[in-house]
């Protein structure tokens, strides 16, 4: 479990790294981090892959929004069912379901403003559970699942030093 | 301008520039330069250490503290250096010093008398020789060998003639050799040292960046607390060195003639970092613990990337350096770094710089990215594969 810890801190610290590179920082063989890598998605632990982007640099419109969701359930419904129906737009970038003031939090994605409006107004307002929406528009993102968006030349370390 | 040379004082004159300044003037002038020269950790202060700092100053605590430190900070450290099995009374037997570079200063100068011969391992630390000198001392150099991993034995100090000193200088873990010592190993010093009767300087401010086994203080050893003064600090373990904090512990004797010479030099080490440093050791045992986490990845990289260009690097267990051999062919490390850092901008400090003992080889700081790791070990296998 220890050895499984280990890899998971380096793959969310950066998931491109070569088996061989994340072997030489666990001091293992590099068909050991193997295995260990099938059995983190064979058991559901590792679920994918992705780059952490800052749309702010890419020459194409962004738009996300932040929808707060409240929810109202009846004898046939929970909140697995409802998460499953919202869960399958593609919009919806993430879900979770939270406690405090209102249910369900969803990020949602789309290239305008518009887009994304037109989506919570058309698609997940009208779901019958669904009694209220407050969407928020993302202005700038500062920092994204761990990676802080400065330009990151801050370090003023001496280059040589005893 | 030139009268103003004469005026100097012999000491002054006599110091050679460090080693590693040409290293530093050439890595200025670098654009795209990858640095694995640098001695300190590139982490920040834990933020609770920082937020205590910043509340020392807000409640306006910027007055000078009692010469040997605040009391409530050296009960503490009494505190913390237990998990080494050190005890030392905050009263008579520690002191707070502007880093634990004043605090080896200070001790050379309470116990070198003009003349007295200091031995001083090598590799080493580039200050200890330059403070011997200062005190009046003089340097017996005891070369420590690369087949031995860098380890200081009882033979390399009878070889160097080491008897003849009155004090040893000890710094394990290591800089530059990522060195550590075992507590057999240490005892074997320990012998050498009660045979001839030296007094022991022991560094070991990288006490806590230790991988594989615990952290062993020579003075914990059967006769050697009465013949020890031990340094450490917040450097390098909470990534302070900018606070300028370290400490002394030590025979009181020793310590309140360390404290003398402090009071008319430093009186107090900064205040606002004695701050820093009473809720580093409060709450940040868990920061100091990911750091170290962090770099002992980063250390099984480096020691691997390094043996497989053909860079000799044995496994060096504590401290953020390794301290690879010269790529066979080269000879001389400081003509290796010298056409590395013009050729491929990565900049390492030639072993040399640390004292005979360190020729042929290098000292790799690991306290870097691990993207500016991964570049740097790139550009030296390309450049070592290329000749």
């Amino acid at each position: 479990m220890e050895a499984k810890r280990e890899l998971l801190d380096l793959l969310l610290s950066d998931a491109r790294q070569s088996t061989e590179d994340i072997a030489r920082q666990l001091g293992v063989d590099a068909a050991t981090v193997e295995k260990l890598v099938d059995e983190l998605e064979s058991e559901g632990a590792v679920r994918g892959y992705q780059a952490v982007v800052d749309w702010d640099s890419v020459d194409e419109e962004h738009v996300r929004a932040e929808v707060e969701l409240n929810v109202e359930l009846d004898r046939e419904t929970g909140y697995e069912e409802i998460a499953r129906r919202i869960a399958k737009f593609p919009e919806v970038s993430s879900l979770r379901l939270i406690s405090g003031s209102y249910d369900f939090a969803v990020d949602v994605e789309g290239e305008s403003m518009h887009d994304v409006s037109n989506f919570v107004s058309e698609q997940i307002a009208p779901i019958p559970e669904v009694t209220q929406t407050v969407t928020h528009f993302v202005m700038t993102t500062y920092k994204e699942r761990g990676v802080y968006f400065g330009d990151g030349d801050d370090d003023d370390r001496l280059a040589v030093s005893p | 301008m030139t009268e103003n040379a004469d005026r100097l004082s012999r000491r002054a004159r006599e110091t050679p520039p460090s080693g590693i300044r040409r290293f530093f003037e050439l890595a200025e002038e670098m654009d795209d330069l990858v640095s694995l020269g640098v001695g300190e950790p590139d982490f920040s202060a834990p933020w609770a250490a920082r937020a205590a700092a910043i509340d020392s100053l807000e409640r306006g605590r910027t007055s000078y503290t009692a010469n040997r430190g605040r009391r409530d900070l050296r009960e503490r450290i009494a505190a913390h250096v237990t998990r080494y099995d050190l005890s030392y009374d905050p009263d008579d037997e520690i002191l707070v010093s502007t880093g634990a570079s004043e605090a080896v200063d200070l001790a050379m100068r309470a116990l070198i008398d003009p003349g007295d011969a200091v031995a001083v391992p090598q590799p080493s630390y580039i200050s200890y020789g330059p403070t011997v000198t200062f005190s009046g001392g003089e340097v017996v150099p005891v070369e420590t060998h690369a087949e031995n991993d860098f380890v200081l034995t009882y033979e390399d100090l009878e070889r160097a003639g080491a008897d003849e000193a009155s004090i040893l200088v000890l710094c394990y873990p290591n800089n530059p050799t990522g060195a550590v010592m075992t507590r057999e190993e240490l005892a074997e010093v320990a012998e050498f040292v009660r045979e001839h009767d030296l007094f022991v300087l022991s560094d070991e401010i990288y006490a806590a960046l230790r991988y594989e086994d615990e952290h062993v203080s020579i003075a914990t050893l059967p006769g050697m607390r009465e013949r020890t003064v031990v340094f450490n600090g917040f450097s390098k373990a909470y990534a302070m060195t900018g606070m300028r904090l370290g400490y002394a512990l030590g025979p009181s004797e020793v310590i309140d003639a360390m404290n003398r010479i402090h009071q008319y030099t430093m009186l107090s080490a900064p205040t606002t970092a004695q701050f820093a440093a009473i809720e580093a050791l409060d709450s940040c045992d868990g920061a100091v613990e990911e750091m170290r986490r962090e770099f002992d990845r980063r250390r099984q990289f480096v020691i691997s990337r390094f043996n497989e260009i053909g860079m000799d690097c044995f496994e060096a267990k504590g401290a953020f350096y390794v301290f690879p051999k010269c790529p066979p062919g080269w000879e001389d490390d400081e003509a290796f770094a010298e056409a590395l850092i013009r050729e491929e901008r990565v900049a390492l400090v030639p072993g040399r710089v640390f004292g005979d003992g360190g020729a042929g080889h290098l000292r790799v700081s690991y306290a870097s990215s691990m993207g500016e790791l991964k570049e740097a070990l790139n550009r030296i296998e390309s450049f070592v594969e290329d000749r």
